[in-house]
């Protein structure tokens, strides 16, 4: 790969590690160096803006490129055919970019292609506001592109969570073959606070499963191992294999005519990661034990959800914080064990209901008191607090 | 006459996808023999060529060369191909695609490219129609043509592919028919080893479908048009070669020598790393 | 298209033509025409049989015309045809 240069990076660590002082965005943008990032395609849209210029300005530094496309769907394009030359690669954008990107973010699911995509989620729809937080989008990281299929994003609801969960999002990406969905907000994006970067040898990074027969001999490109994700060959290794996002059979070529083919195909895309959720799953919990309200949060309103629940604490009620890592796979069996304890669930969002969704089916006959929020500011504790106290 | 030899291009081809889909007669076809021969006589590694295409009948024909292949999304072969370019610069990456697929939907990705100077090889399959979904108009269906989604005849203007390739900045510009298979050739090897961005436009027979609809029901009738229509012009002013039915001008247009986005990357990442 | 020379070339005892063997790969043909059309010396004429595909694969209709120009090979967009040169050691 002509993109590292080596001489570079003995003489000086990639990210200097320790602890320091930075805004969301730049964190998520040294998290991906650390990953091993060192392919930035790109469009410029506020808040994701700054991820651009960091990269822009540290991946020459490191033999890495940097190109701006003249669209998110070029951007997204280029990503996964740079993934596919061998070079671990990533795009951020917003709300209106991540629309643009769906049918190439389809594009690398069909053709399981590791990359990541990070969407600093604005208020929405359309142009919306472009400088005031949302969780809109959460939803549409799910379901936005056509066709069926199951996708792994992560919530960070911190500036440390924006360094340590992309570089999570690497590895999961390279793990599970997959589009890694780091979905932040313009606050987390935005807000400066300290970060303790490890030294680079104690970051555990993962790199995509190589193919074990020699080249040039028979390869299917899209053969599965036990954990249903297919060896990675790349361009220039001489295994001269096709990949398309026509449905296709292990050995690439297009099956447009076989249900077998399609049956097989997509219900591996997405056991790929069902069958594989244990493994993939985080969530965070506080004061949970033995809490009789649970209050379900993600992202920027999980702070405010955390202070929430210790003010409820100090009051005597008995409060506890699930905060979901990953929003997807969703954590369905945590928030189900939590319902069955609890008399009710609170699910603040900057949204008009989306995630509260996923916990009124997984809480089942549990009350879930949902409480939106929209524009800038994000939830107060005490407006959590007021949901928490009033439940009998 | 014997049939124990096998044909010199087999190493070429995936064995286990021939015959290939298209139609009797079809353009495409004579571009996979060119491009093929091009690499036979270059004698390049094969290990180390990426052929990229996007969505139509040309988009096929990733799926029958014997390398590194991938068939993207609609009119997006061009971007993935600039990421893999970036992303291992020591390989040669085509694009092999088709005139809706690069010039209606991909054409914002066409220009930029262009613009870049990315060192890639665009061969464009210009039949002038959408043959896989049926025959409808696209960007280079000449006026007045009937065509499913121009059923009182098209009112469009058609592009003037090698005025437009000329104008993004393009450093290697060819024009030839299916019928000019050796020239052909030959402007695919000067393309792949030209630095920056090279564009090859290839006049197509789609007999079963734009020579249908259009009074050329065989594919012999098509390559008759190509021959009394076409004129080698070499270096001629691309702003004036539009296709008439009367005139195709064929040839190298534009054959320049300017620093391609790889090099200017390469020259800045040293003096960024030096800086440091 | 048959070609037809307004004169005879005037080198044309020193200079010795290839000749050229025609391979068929029949099977293969699509029964486009091109190879019989272009052909310019008229070696190639439609045959009678029924390939696999169901249409007429071309015949070589007289193989000593064949002066290896190649064309039918690079047309051909099935890779159907292609020459190989004969080997005139002991006359062709």
């Amino acid at each position: 790969m002509a993109t590292t240069t080596a001489s570079v990076e003995k003489t000086r660590p990639v990210v200097r590690s320790g602890r320091r002082f930075m805004s969301g965005d730049i964190a998520c943008a040294e998290g991906a160096l650390a990953a091993g990032c060192r392919f930035f395609a790109g469009y410029p849209i506020t808040p994701a803006t700054e991820i651009a210029e960091h990269m822009a300005r540290r991946l020459p530094e490191i033999g890495g490129v940097y190109i701006q496309m003249e669209d998110e769907i070029g951007s997204m394009a280029a990503v996964i055919g740079a993934s596919y030359a061998g070079v671990k690669s990533m795009t951020a954008t917003s709300g209106p970019g991540f629309s643009l990107m769906m049918e190439n973010i389809g594009l690398a699911l069909m053709t399981e292609t590791p990359c990541v995509i990070v969407n600093v989620m604005r208020g929405g729809p359309s142009t919306g506001q472009p400088t005031m937080p949302g969780q809109q989008d959460v939803m549409q990281a799910r379901w936005g592109s056509h066709g069926d299929y199951e996708i792994i994003a992560l919530a960070p609801s911190s500036v440390q969570e924006m360094f340590d969960l992309t570089v999570e999002a690497f590895n999961l990406a390279e793990t599970y073959r997959i589009p890694v969905f780091v979905l932040a907000d313009e606050i987390v994006g935005h807000m400066w606070e300290r970060v303790n970067i490890p030294e680079a040898d104690s970051i555990k990074i993962v790199n995509r499963k190589k193919p074990t027969v020699p080249p040039n001999n028979k390869f299917a490109p899209f053969k599965p191992n036990e954990d249903l994700v297919p060896p990675m060959a790349v361009f220039g290794e001489g295994y001269h294999f096709h990949a398309t996002g026509l449905t296709h059979d292990e050995r690439g070529y297009p099956r447009t005519e076989s249900a077998e083919a399609q049956t097989q195909l997509v219900q591996r895309l997405c056991n790929k990661i069902r069958k594989n959720k244990e493994k993939i799953v985080r969530v965070e919990n506080a004061m949970l034990e033995d809490a009789e309200v649970a209050v379900v949060a993600y992202g920027i309103a999980a702070r405010a959800a955390l202070s929430a629940v210790r003010k409820a604490r100090a009051t005597g009620i008995k409060a506890g914080l699930l905060r979901p890592v990953t929003l997807w796979p969703f954590p369905e069996e945590q928030v189900a064990q939590v319902s069955r304890r609890v008399k009710a669930i609170v699910v603040p969002e900057m949204n008009c209901g989306q995630i509260v969704r996923e916990v009124e089916r997984a809480a089942k006959e549990t009350p879930v008191i949902f409480l939106p929020k929209l524009g800038e500011e994000p939830h107060k504790p005490d407006e959590i607090l007021d949901a928490v106290g009033g439940i009998q | 006459m014997t049939e124990e030899i096998p044909h010199p291009y087999e190493k070429f081809l995936r064995k286990d996808r021939i015959p290939h889909i298209w139609c009797e007669g079809c353009g495409n076809g004579i571009i996979l023999n060119c491009f093929a021969r091009a690499l036979d006589e270059l004698n390049i590694d094969l290990n180390n060529v990426v052929v990229v295409s996007g969505i139509g009948c040309i988009g096929r024909v990733s799926g029958y060369t014997n390398t590194d292949s991938f068939h993207t999304t609609h009119g997006r072969p061009i971007a993935f191909a600039t990421g893999v370019k970036l992303a291992n610069p020591e390989l040669k990456v085509v694009v092999i695609s088709g005139d809706g697929d690069l010039f209606a939907i991909g054409g914002n990705h066409f220009i930029h490219a262009a613009r870049r100077n990315q060192d890639i090889t665009v061969i464009c399959a210009n039949n002038f129609i959408y043959g896989m979904t049926g025959g409808q108009y696209g960007p280079t269906t000449p006026l007045n043509t009937w065509t499913t989604t121009t059923p009182y005849g098209n009112i469009e203007q058609a592009f003037n592919l090698v005025h437009l390739a000329t104008a993004c900045g393009a450093v290697y510009v060819a024009r030839w028919t299916t019928l000019h298979t050796r020239w052909l050739t030959e402007s695919i090897k000067k393309a792949l080893q030209k630095e920056g961005f090279s564009f090859i436009e290839v006049i197509s027979q789609c007999p079963e479908i734009f020579g249908r609809y259009n009074k050329m029901e065989t594919a012999i009738k098509m390559m008759q048009w190509f021959k009394e229509a076409s004129e080698v012009q070499h270096f001629s002013d691309p702003a004036k070669a539009e296709i008439t039915p009367h005139r195709i001008t064929v040839g190298e247009f534009i054959d320049i020598e300017k620093p391609s986005y790889g090099r200017l990357l390469k020259e800045m990442q040293a003096r960024v790393a030096e800086k440091k | 298209m048959p070609v037809k020379t307004w004169r005879r070339p005037l080198d044309a005892d020193k200079v010795k033509p290839p000749k050229g063997e025609v391979h068929l790969l029949k099977d293969r043909c699509k029964g486009c025409g091109f190879c019989i059309q272009f052909c310019p010396k008229e070696v190639l004429e439609e045959s009678n049989e029924i390939n696999a595909r169901g249409v007429h694969p071309p015949r070589v209709r007289d193989e000593n015309r064949c002066a290896l120009c190649g064309f039918c090979s690079a047309v051909c967009p099935d890779f159907a045809i292609f020459t190989t040169e004969k080997n005139c050691q002991g006359g062709c």
